[in-house]
C-alpha cells in the first residue's frame, strides 16, 4: 500500500511579489509625503483633490506605484521559486525605512528643518 | 439626543471602521501567529482556514473603508481654512490645534503622522490576505512567507494603532463638527 502522493508546492514567486509590493508601497507612502512636504512644489502637484490637499495625490499615486510594482513584479514572478529570504530582507528594509520616514520628527531632521 | 452630520460621519470613520479594524487584528494576529509557528500552535483546520479567508477579506475592507473616509470626507472639514475675518474657529479643528503652541503639536506630529501611517495598514493586510487566501494549507512550507505575512500584519497593527490612537485624542482636543443637525432622539424635559 503506497502512501497518498504529495501535492505540488505552489512556488513562492506571487508571494514574494506581493510581499515586496507592499513593502514598496509603504514606503512610496512616506518617500512622497516627504517629497512633497520638502518641496512646495511636488505639494503643490499633488494636490489631485482640493479639500484634502496634497494627501490625495501622494496616496493615490503610492497606491498606484504598489499595485503597479505588484503587477509587474508577479507577472515576471509568478510561477517561479525565489530567494525568499533576500526579498524579505528588501521588503522590511522598506517598511522599515517608510515607517520611520512616516515619523514627522524624522522627516523635519532630513530637511534641516 | 442630537449630533451633527459631520460628527457621525467621523464617527462612523474612528470608531466604525477605524476601531473594527484595530480590534480584529487581535483574532488575526492569534490566527496568523499559530500559522506562523507550527511548530508552537495546533494546525488550522480547513473550516478554520475558510473562516480565516472571510475575517481577514473583511479587515481589508474596514481598512481601506477607515483610510478613504478619512482622508476623503473627514480630513477636508479637519484642514478646512475659516473665510477671512471668521473669529470663531470651532468648525475648524486644524486652526484650533495651530492657534497655540501648546496644541500645535497635535497637528503638527500627531495629525501629520497619523494621515500618512495609517495607509500601511490596508496596503499591508490586502498583502497578508492575498498571500493567505493563495498559498492556505500549502503556507506550511513556506517558513519565509509565513515570516513576512506575520511581520506585515503586526507592522499593520501598530500603524493602525497608531492612527486611531492619534485621532482619537486630536478629536479630542479639536472636535470635527458642524453640517446638518441629526436629531436622534427627544429627550424628557
Amino acid at each position: 500500500m503506497s502512501a497518498e502522493p504529495a501535492e505540488a508546492e505552489i512556488p513562492n514567486g506571487a508571494a514574494a511579489a506581493a510581499i515586496l509590493a507592499a513593502g514598496a508601497g509603504c514606503f512610496a507612502v512616506s518617500m512622497l509625503a516627504w517629497l512633497g512636504d520638502a518641496f512646495p512644489a511636488i505639494g503643490h502637484f499633488f494636490i489631485f483633490y482640493t479639500p484634502t490637499g496634497p494627501l490625495s495625490g501622494v496616496t493615490t499615486t503610492a497606491i498606484a506605484t504598489w499595485l503597479l510594482a505588484w503587477f509587474i513584479l508577479a507577472k515576471a514572478w509568478g510561477g517561479k521559486t525565489l530567494p525568499m529570504g533576500r526579498i524579505n530582507a528588501f521588503a522590511f528594509l522598506l517598511l522599515g525605512l517608510g515607517l520611520l520616514l512616516s515619523f514627522p520628527p524624522f522627516g523635519d531632521l532630513l530637511q534641516g528643518k | 439626543m442630537q449630533t451633527s452630520f459631520r460628527e457621525l460621519i467621523t464617527a462612523l470613520h474612528g470608531m466604525g471602521f477605524g476601531a473594527f479594524f484595530v480590534f480584529a487584528f487581535s483574532g488575526a494576529l492569534i490566527e496568523l501567529y499559530r500559522i506562523f509557528a507550527p511548530e508552537r500552535s495546533s494546525p488550522l483546520s480547513a473550516g478554520e482556514r475558510k473562516g480565516l479567508r472571510v475575517y481577514l477579506v473583511a479587515m481589508v475592507l474596514l481598512g481601506w473603508s477607515a483610510v478613504l473616509s478619512g482622508a476623503y470626507l473627514v480630513y477636508p472639514w479637519y484642514r478646512a481654512h475659516p473665510p477671512a475675518g471668521v473669529t470663531d474657529l470651532a468648525g475648524y479643528p486644524q486652526r484650533i490645534l495651530m492657534a497655540s503652541p501648546m496644541t500645535s503639536g497635535w497637528h503638527s506630529l500627531g495629525m501629520e503622522w497619523k494621515e500618512h501611517v495609517a495607509w500601511f495598514a490596508p496596503i499591508a493586510m490586502t498583502m497578508v490576505a492575498y498571500v493567505f487566501i493563495t498559498y492556505g494549507a500549502d503556507l506550511s512550507r513556506h517558513r519565509q512567507v509565513r515570516k513576512a505575512v506575520f511581520v506585515f500584519a503586526l507592522a499593520a497593527f501598530g500603524a493602525a494603532g497608531v492612527a486611531g490612537g492619534v485621532g482619537a485624542l486630536l478629536n479630542k482636543r479639536a472636535p470635527v463638527q458642524g453640517g446638518g443637525i441629526i436629531t436622534l432622539m427627544e429627550g424628557k424635559k
